[in-house]
């Protein structure tokens, strides 16, 4: 780290920052808005939330020569990286913003435009359309000095980050998950991956010329799963009838789980958003005003109709209530355990949803569904993820058959909006209300 | 005597039906859609009022159904299409249990329960094969009126393999069937053959139960009726109208609901 970088960072990171964001908010003042006929008022937490994440990519801008930046798969074991310094920033989460903004399916065009499949991950196409042109609308992405994918959410990023490393000329450490095929503890399986660990942070230590810091490691460990825990006490609170946020709202306020975790802002988020939702719950506020059905999603959020979507289920008093997704975040991470760290780590990140079993996943939604009091399912068979849409129409049919949850499916994609068409999913959608409410 | 209506407006036709207070259909018309979804509304209700004999004051609630639901100002309530499909099988065959609907823009296969609920459902609407629209495209390409698809894929002796589920594939396999002078019942059949296929692996998603019924402008095509009936190994049933049993439906829901 060389002195003036590292003097500037600091500069924009307690002072430039904050003026940024309270520039930002100026000229932003709203006037009183009348009570939303379908919504309770925004959360306060919203406003904190856009706050960290605009503060998140605007610092990313003043790391060069201050601090090593890192891109990150969504379901690697950041905490590894945490000790050795590193900005991480997460492409899947880039994509992820770029598709609420509608711009998803623009970017895709640009690595389309170079060769790449329209059928590849759309969040792999956004990400390599920016790689390649440097468009984005969060103005400027620092280059990756290291990047860091896992798969245990896909086979996907394995090649998406081996185009980038050659493009940036830059290391990639990756972090092989075998599938769980079975709910066997422990192993060959276990030891392969504590091995891979113990290499991954010789590797660190070559890259960095520094000295892995164990204890600041099992710091970052006892933090990150705090935080976990703390996410899922914010989902826990959709429990309460009425819920005090829906789906749609955990959608938007996962971003610190899945980007920052293992710092310290991620968990005095969520505290803050806890208390919030507590106190709504007590109160018995619901997110909506009218719940009437409470429902379950499954798969990653469609980004770009978010807001219809949440007129349309609300209009309808229809409430989400839980999500495979979110929940993929408070599911294993409290498995952490900073005096095993290594071992931990390894079991957390390779019982994710996504490499684990058909039955495994079924008897997680059987869970949530008893939990939160579901009355029905709605799948999204999402054109980019494969590994999280396969098996869905096996899922639909044993859950009718088990708990006799209707579902529905609705085909669309995850950033790209062009794969979408909208008359056609909202007939599948409201004829599934239709049925859930002669029940 | 109190009467209730239901208006269908799908992609390619509109119809509207009439019920008195006991259910029984006193008018009905089918119209071409058209541009314009509430002209085309509006006609087709106003043939089934004249069809019937009566004014329109007459009628104490309409149900909208069909894509052009959103187009019916005169409707007391929009309901989609599956429910009213469902609802409308139903009632003319009170045992039935699987409705399968093939219309202009797309087709569904819809599990019926008690009362004609609809229990589950699934539709093919990202592509036109396996939709009215498919049949429309080949019978353009092979010069044959639409209604004369059926009597002729009855009358193949053989059958030509369309192995294409896409549409536009489809049609240049046709076209290059055609140009091997392929006789035209052997294409027609084997065209039905393959939209057959696409929709019996829909009918395998939500799983046959009970007697099968099937609606909508398809369902006119004894050629297509005949291979479904084959390929699912039981009776596929058709109403006397099929076209008209989503605004019956319609109707049916509009009398629940004025009642």
């Amino acid at each position: 780290m060389t002195l003036l970088p590292a003097i500037r960072y600091r500069f924009m990171k307690d002072i430039g920052a904050p003026a940024a964001m309270r520039f930002a908010k100026m000229g932003k003042k709203r006037p009183a808005r009348p009570p939303d006929p379908l919504f309770a008022p925004p959360l306060a937490a919203t406003r904190r939330l856009k706050e960290l994440i605009s503060r998140h990519y605007f610092l990313s801008r003043y790391t060069r020569g201050a601090m090593p930046v890192a891109w990150v798969t969504s379901g690697a074991p950041v905490e590894i990286l945490r000790p050795f310094g590193y900005y991480t920033l997460y492409p899947e989460n880039h994509s992820a913003l770029c598709g609420a903004q509608k711009v998803g399916g623009r970017m895709c065009a640009h690595a389309e435009e170079h060769g790449y499949s329209p059928d590849l991950c759309s969040y792999a196409r956004i990400d390599l359309g920016h790689a390649l042109t440097g468009n984005t609308p969060v103005g400027r992405l620092p280059r990756p000095d290291l990047l860091f994918a896992s798969n245990n959410i896909c086979q996907t990023v394995l090649y998406w980050y081996k185009i980038l490393a050659a493009r940036y000329g830059i290391p990639l450490i990756l972090f092989d998950t075998p599938y769980r095929f079975a709910d066997a503890e422990g192993g060959p399986d276990l030891e392969y991956m504590v091995g891979q660990m113990e290499a991954i942070i010789q590797q660190l230590e070559g890259i960095s010329g520094r000295r892995f810091d164990r204890e600041a490691f099992s710091r970052t460990i006892d933090l990150a799963k705090e935080t976990s825990l703390l996410w899922g006490r914010v989902l826990a609170t959709m429990k309460a009838r009425p819920a005090p946020m829906t789906i749609f709202d955990a959608f938007a306020h996962m971003l610190p789980i899945v980007s920052l975790r293992g710092l310290e802002s991620a968990r005095g988020y969520y505290r803050l958003l806890l208390e919030e939702l507590e106190e709504r719950a007590e109160r018995g506020v619901g997110a909506i005003r009218e719940e009437r059905k409470r429902l379950m999603w499954d798969n990653i959020a469609i980004w770009p109709r978010m807001r219809e979507h949440a007129n349309l289920f609300a209009s309808h008093g229809m409430a989400f209530v839980t999500a495979t997704y979110t929940n993929a975040w408070a599911e294993t991470t409290p498995l952490l355990d900073p005096g095993r760290p290594l071992e931990s780590l390894a079991k957390a990140y390779s019982c994710v949803i996504l490499n684990h079993h058909l039955e495994h996943r079924l008897k997680l939604m059987e869970r949530l569904i008893r939990e939160y009091r579901v009355d029905g399912l709605v799948i999204h068979s999402a054109r980019s993820c494969k590994p999280y849409s396969v098996g869905q129409y096996d899922i639909k049919r044993l859950l009718l058959e088990r708990l006799s949850i209707p579902s529905v499916v609705i085909e669309a994609d995850i950033a790209d909006e062009r794969a979408y068409a909208e008359e056609q999913t909202r007939t599948r959608l409201e004829a599934f209300f239709e049925a859930l409410e002669e029940e | 005597m109190h009467y209730a209506a239901g208006i269908d407006v799908g992609s390619l036709s509109t119809e509207a039906v009439i019920l008195d207070s006991e259910a029984r259909i006193v008018g009905e018309s089918i119209l071409e859609t058209g541009f314009h979804s509430t002209r085309a509304a509006e006609k087709a209700f106003e043939a089934a009022l004249a069809h019937a004999g009566l004014p329109a004051e007459a009628i104490e609630t309409a149900v909208a159904t069909g894509y052009g639901r959103i187009s019916v100002p005169f409707a007391a309530k929009r309901i989609t299409e599956i429910s009213c499909h469902a609802l409308g099988a139903w009632r003319l065959f009170p045992d039935t249990g699987t409705v399968i609907d093939i219309g202009g823009q797309d087709s569904k296969v819809i599990q019926v329960g008690t009362e004609g609920r609809v229990l589950d459902f699934t539709m093919n609407d990202k592509c036109a094969a396996g939709t009215g629209r498919f049949l429309d495209v080949m019978a353009a390409k092979l010069e044959v009126p639409l209604e004369d698809l059926g009597r002729l894929s009855l009358e193949a002796r053989g059958e030509a393999t369309i192995s294409s589920v896409c549409t536009v594939f489809a049609e240049s396999e046709v076209v290059s069937l055609v140009a091997r002078n392929h006789p035209r019942e052997e294409i027609i059949r084997g065209i039905h053959r393959s939209i057959v296929h696409r929709v019996v692996s829909m009918v395998r998603v939500v799983g046959v139960q009970g007697q099968v019924t099937m609606t909508g402008g398809v369902a006119l095509n004894q050629g297509v009726v005949a291979l479904l009936s084959e390929e699912l190994g039981r009776p596929v049933r058709v109403p006397a109208e099929p076209r008209t049993v989503g605004a019956f439906g319609a109707a049916l829901h509009a009398l629940k609901g004025g009642a």
